[in-house]
């Protein structure tokens, strides 16, 4: 095993996730799966490879510091689930 | 000849020469609409009178004679485009009701070339898939035979231009999401060089290997659609401030004296026989076109697909952790505290194989398998690359089957993951070095259905794909067929 039942669960809190029951039976089947699969990488040295973050050569890319157009504070608030006056509202986190 | 089933470029001549009129070729795509999407399926949100009204504003600049590249002509959009004030699913119940309040940088683009928007494009949700059968607002039915799947991501834009419910249009492509879909509905798709073509307005899925391209019913408007799309956008960090030529240059040049590379890792057992029959005589036909072919080798082929199930839902994992009920979309009822909030709105909000990637993502950036899975994977992903630019070195493209086998049926790889992630396996190296490819139509098996060749060239030769697919397609003179529908 791969990765057990338990760790699932781990890793669903770490995403954010709410899995049910059968949801964890499912995904920790197909990421064992997945997961040997994968092992496939390990046939290879790759000591002193440098990692490829990019698919091509990029380098910072820097604007001049000027103000343009935003879409304002409207605009940004126009999707949100709940707001109240300028801001987004969300349950308590805090007692 | 119905209007819907013209190319752009024969619509331009009737454009200019006044046989045809903006709203007549818009009627004569919305009628087809009328008469299939039904049974096909490709559209989440249809742009009906918005289309109209772009139509008569078209009409009124030609009569001025403004006529741009794209003026009258009807492109379909995937909905993981933002579009201002339109919804944008991106295919899934967490954006069902997302309003962009800007538009993605290539939409403004095709709408300044005078385009006309159809409406948005069914995809798997958040393009995760190879069928678009994860979509929230269910599958889209290949045209070419309905039991089966169109390829995916962007199955919906493929099977409109098939299906001639629009002209052109405009897909994204991971792991080959525009190659894949465009070999299985038999028309013509391209994935640019990364950072070619702008991603602003882009719904993210893997930063690294998005890439926003076209789908054509012919190479020759492939290049016009690169014309109006590629090009640096200053709100876009990684797009290249690299000059963008007329790609329709290329179409029509002869590929005389041109190196055709064939890969032997991508001619192998489990390839389809009909699909191996194809791309022999599609070999022939490069031959005869005054290419020749050499046997090259990509040794890191083999481990492409594992390198990419890291990498892919690594960066998806990042992505998609905006997405929690608070700034915009779906967001759970009934929820009393925060955490809770987070948890059930993305319970409810993802579908399957969205939180499938999302947990393999989290689990291989988790401390303790970093090492073990994203850096080994990225480093691989650096040898993945070598092998191309090492390949390169001896020939000026590279031949090779876009997917193994035909459309598959539908529902026939959703409760195996991992086989769905294997129909992947000859897109999937191109997004990992970065290249442009693309994929053209190469014949059709003894079942009617229609199998693609692909051509891959170094970074930024877009003209060179366009190039040897021009030559190839008029060369091989593939018997034009139109789905029965």
């Amino acid at each position: 095993m791969k990765i057990s039942p338990q760790e699932v669960d781990y890793v669903a809190h770490l995403a954010r996730l709410e899995i049910t029951e059968g949801e964890k039976e499912k995904f920790t089947s197909q990421l064992n799966d997945i997961l040997l699969y994968i092992d496939k990488l390990n046939e290879l040295e790759t000591q002193g490879v440098e990692p490829m973050s990019h698919a091509i050569a990029v380098t910072n890319a820097f604007r001049e510091d000027r103000i343009l157009d935003s879409i304002g504070t409207e605009n940004s608030l126009a999707n949100a689930p709940d707001r109240r006056g300028e801001f987004f509202r969300v349950p308590k986190v805090i007692d | 000849m119905e209007l819907s089933q013209l190319t752009i470029h024969e619509l331009q001549k009737k454009i200019r020469n006044g046989s045809a009129t903006a709203v007549q070729i818009t009627e004569s795509v919305f009628s087809r609409i009328d008469a299939v999407e039904e049974r096909v399926h490709a559209y989440i949100r249809l742009l009906k009178e918005q289309a109209f009204a772009s139509a008569q504003k078209a009409d009124e600049d030609i009569k001025r004679g403004d006529i741009k590249l794209l003026t009258g002509i009807p492109v379909a959009l995937k909905d993981i485009v933002c579009t201002k004030g339109i919804l944008t699913t991106c295919g899934s119940h967490i954006l069902h009701n997302f309003v962009p309040p800007y538009n993605a940088t290539v939409v403004e683009k095709l709408k300044d070339a005078g385009a006309i928007f159809v409406g948005k494009a069914n995809m798997d949700e958040f393009a995760m898939g190879s069928s678009t059968e994860t979509s929230y607002f269910g599958p889209t039915f290949n045209p070419w035979d309905l039991e089966r799947i169109p390829g995916g991501s962007s199955g919906g834009s493929a099977a409109a231009v098939a299906a001639d419910e629009c002209i052109a249009s405009i897909g994204s492509d991971t792991g080959g999401s525009i190659r894949q879909p465009a070999a299985l509905c038999g028309i013509v798709g391209l994935k640019p060089t990364y950072g070619r073509v702008s991603r602003f307005g882009l719904i993210a899925f893997a930063s690294s290997l998005d890439q926003i391209g076209p789908f054509t019913k012919d190479v020759e408007d492939c290049a016009i659609m690169m014309n109006v799309l590629a090009g640096y956008d200053p709100r876009e960090s990684t797009s290249v401030p690299e000059n963008v030529p007329d790609y329709t240059q290329f179409a029509g040049r002869d590929i005389k004296g041109w190196k055709i590379g064939i890969p032997k890792e991508y001619f192998i057992d489990g390839i389809d026989a009909e699909v191996n029959n194809a791309l022999k005589t599609a070999m022939q036909v490069i031959e005869q076109s005054g290419g020749q072919c050499v046997d090259i080798s990509l040794p890191h082929t083999q481990y492409c697909v594992a390198t990419y199930y890291i990498i892919a839902p690594a960066e998806a994992s990042s992505n998609l952790a905006r997405y929690d009920g608070v700034k915009y979309g779906f967001r759970a009822a009934d929820v009393r505290e925060l955490l809770e909030m987070y948890k059930t709105t993305r319970m409810q909000g993802f579908g399957a194989e969205v939180k499938r990637r999302i947990m393999i993502g989290t689990y291989a950036l988790s401390a303790g398998y970093y090492d073990a899975y994203y850096k080994k994977a990225s480093q691989v992903r650096s040898l993945i690359k070598r092998d191309f630019d090492e390949a390169f070195k001896i020939c000026d493209v590279i031949l090779t089957p876009t997917t193994p086998t035909p459309a598959f049926k539908i529902g026939e790889k959703t409760d195996d993951p991992l086989q769905m992630y294997l129909s992947d396996v000859f897109t999937i190296s191109t997004n990992l070095a970065g290249i442009p490819g693309i994929s053209v139509p190469c014949g059709f098996t003894s079942g009617g259905l229609p199998i693609g060749v692909q051509f891959l060239a170094g970074h930024f030769e877009e003209g060179k794909l366009i190039q040897v697919a021009s030559a190839y397609e008029k060369n091989a003179k593939i018997e034009k067929r139109r789905p029965k529908l």
